[in-house]
């Protein structure tokens, strides 16, 4: 009896090497991460351009002319827009894909390999090739069949650069989760779908009824995930528009970029960058409460 | 139950795939051929297999030193997220339970996931000139340091499945802590090792963020940002352009070839288990 009481109270103890195994990886994201997030919060509320030796507190000013500045609701309307649609578009088509992938095809582990292949190349280079695509090659097209809008490049075109940037996000983008759609596939068990068709149930009502309930997480994770992603959209539109024509295709990350290092308004785009992290947890949060009430509801 | 396969669905998915391979086949015709042909027409095989577009692409972007960079950069991160994540993840999941702290590191990790990087953009590139972290070896410290909060997402689901009858055992034989990871767990770890060697292998060699504002010095760049920096002097010279894009795009692409099956695996084992 004794016996077995000090046995549980070893193992409830920990050993020191646990906390050696632990801590410094701890300290070491605290210092490069915590710590420059606190950094980043604490230069929100000063003058500091991130260049001259001196600044001084401004209190809320940065956040206040924040709200009133239009150019950078501007790059909110767009980021958010770009991401909305980006999201959507990405997950009607890996979805789709993923079905096609995991039905009874010919050559499928081939077609699983060529529609994987966007998600291992590089985005700004992808994005380098697609630049050339839209400037030069649906220009000559558009001529070729006289549509006036297309034979200019549409990366110049205020109204449509945005369009470019959706395509090269969804050409790459839906590479990985078609994969994850497929791994979420691969869970539903066969007997549901016999079941399904001795009970006279036809290919959509059964996707309606098994499929998507049991892949439902997979949708959720899917969506933030993709969400999140296109809400830091960079490397695309570095390589396709640098944000123009004009401020057009302007995301947030690209403002903060661009304005916080060479801009001189590092403590402004400081207190801009709050406004995003608040703007994407939220964004977050709302979609992960949205999402996992229809993955009940499907039930 | 052996179902007919589905022809029709077949075509369209290998319609769907031109999507996917037409801009690849374009990257590799123009880069073989020479203004003139490419002038004559887009589409067509290139005739002449122009290679000194390579040779020329190397002497102005400096490749190889490029690629030696990013190699340099892949290699040494990967095999650092395996060795030191791994063993984070394994220390956190086996005592989550037992003490308050790692439960309070697994939320600290995880929660980090939601922090976009441009908030802590901005410090980053004061503090790295500072310290002088504004080099690969810096760039390297701080994929391996930033990779845990999502590795640890994944490896934790992972170690849970295994059974901690093992770890009992291995303590009863002697080990401590340390020895039981690395002798017993670890090498049960390999399918979920591979999962993150692959994601972080692809993270760290395309990456162009973290590299922008790390690596002033041209020596000092990767192949996505020597594209970018190069993206001006290539001018209208699309062919030049493009021989260097797809020598940047062709490691990976090769090394995607030959592990194929072994990448696909990985990832839709590592979102399974995660």
């Amino acid at each position: 009896m004794e016996n077995t009481i000090i046995k549980r109270k070893k193992r409830r103890e920990i050993s020191p090497i646990i906390y050696f195994m632990t801590v410094p990886a701890f300290l070491l994201f605290f210092a490069f991460h915590t710590i420059p997030a606190i950094q980043g919060i604490f230069y929100s509320f000063t003058n500091w351009n991130g260049l001259n030796p001196t600044y001084t507190f401004v209190g809320f000013k940065n956040y206040l002319d924040l709200l009133k500045d239009a150019r950078v609701l501007d790059t909110y309307i767009f980021t958010f827009k770009f991401a909305i649609i980006a999201t959507i578009l990405v997950n009607i088509l890996s979805l789709t894909l993923a079905l096609g992938l995991n039905a009874k095809i010919k050559f499928r582990n081939f077609f699983r390999a060529v529609y994987f292949l966007p998600n291992v190349l590089s985005i700004l280079i992808v994005g380098f090739i697609f630049h050339y695509i839209f400037a030069n090659v649906v220009p000559d097209i558009g001529k070729s069949l006289s549509i006036a809008v297309l034979s200019k490049s549409i990366l110049g075109n205020k109204d449509l650069a945005w369009v470019g940037l959706v395509i090269v996000a969804v050409w790459q983008a839906s590479a990985m989760n078609t994969i994850l759609y497929i791994s979420g596939l691969q869970t539903v068990p066969g007997e549901l779908y016999e079941a399904a068709s001795i009970d006279g149930a036809n290919k959509w009502q059964s996707f309606r009824h098994i499929t998507f309930p049991v892949i439902a997480p997979f949708f959720t994770i899917n969506m933030v995930l993709a969400m999140k992603g296109f809400l830091m959209v960079f490397d695309h539109i570095m390589s396709l528009t640098g944000g123009g024509p004009g401020r057009a295709t302007e995301s947030i990350s690209i403002m903060i970029y661009s304005s916080g290092l060479a801009g001189g308004e590092f403590a402004y785009q400081a207190a801009n960058s709050v406004i995003y992290l608040i703007f994407i947890v939220t964004v977050s949060v709302v979609q992960i409460r949205i999402l996992q009430k229809r993955e009940m509801t499907f039930e | 139950m052996k179902k007919k396969s589905n022809w029709p669905l077949t075509v369209l998915l290998g319609l769907g795939s031109i999507m996917i391979l037409l801009p690849l086949y374009m990257t590799i015709s123009i880069a073989l051929k020479n203004p003139k042909e490419l002038a004559a027409s887009l589409f067509s095989l290139p005739i002449g297999l122009h290679f000194e577009n390579f040779v020329n692409a190397i002497k102005a972007t400096n490749f190889f030193n490029a690629f030696k960079n990013s190699a340099v950069i892949t290699v040494i991160t990967v095999v650092c997220t395996i060795l030191t994540n791994s063993m984070v993840s394994y220390a956190v999941a086996r005592n989550m339970k037992k003490k308050k702290f790692f439960k309070f590191l697994y939320f600290y990790f995880i929660s980090a996931l939601f922090i976009p990087f441009p908030i802590i953009m901005l410090p980053i590139v004061k503090l790295s000139s500072q310290f002088h972290f504004n080099n690969p070896g810096g760039l390297i410290f701080l994929y391996i340091v930033y990779g845990i909060s999502f590795n640890m997402f994944i490896y934790i689901g992972y170690i849970k499945s295994i059974p901690l009858a093992l770890d009992e055992a291995a303590i009863m034989d002697g080990c401590n802590a340390w020895t039981t990871f690395w002798k017993v767990i670890f090498p049960l770890m390999a399918p979920i090792n591979a999962t993150i060697a692959i994601l972080t292998c692809l993270w760290a060699w395309n990456d162009f963020l973290l590299p922008l504002i790390l690596l002033g010095k041209p020596s000092n760049m990767t192949l996505p940002l020597v594209q970018y920096v190069f993206q001006s002097q290539f001018g209208v010279d699309y062919n030049l352009a493009f021989a260097s894009y797809l020598m940047a795009l062709l490691p990976m692409i090769v090394v995607y070839i030959v592990a194929q099956k072994w990448i696909l695996s990985g990832v839709t084992n590592g979102s399974i288990k995660g």
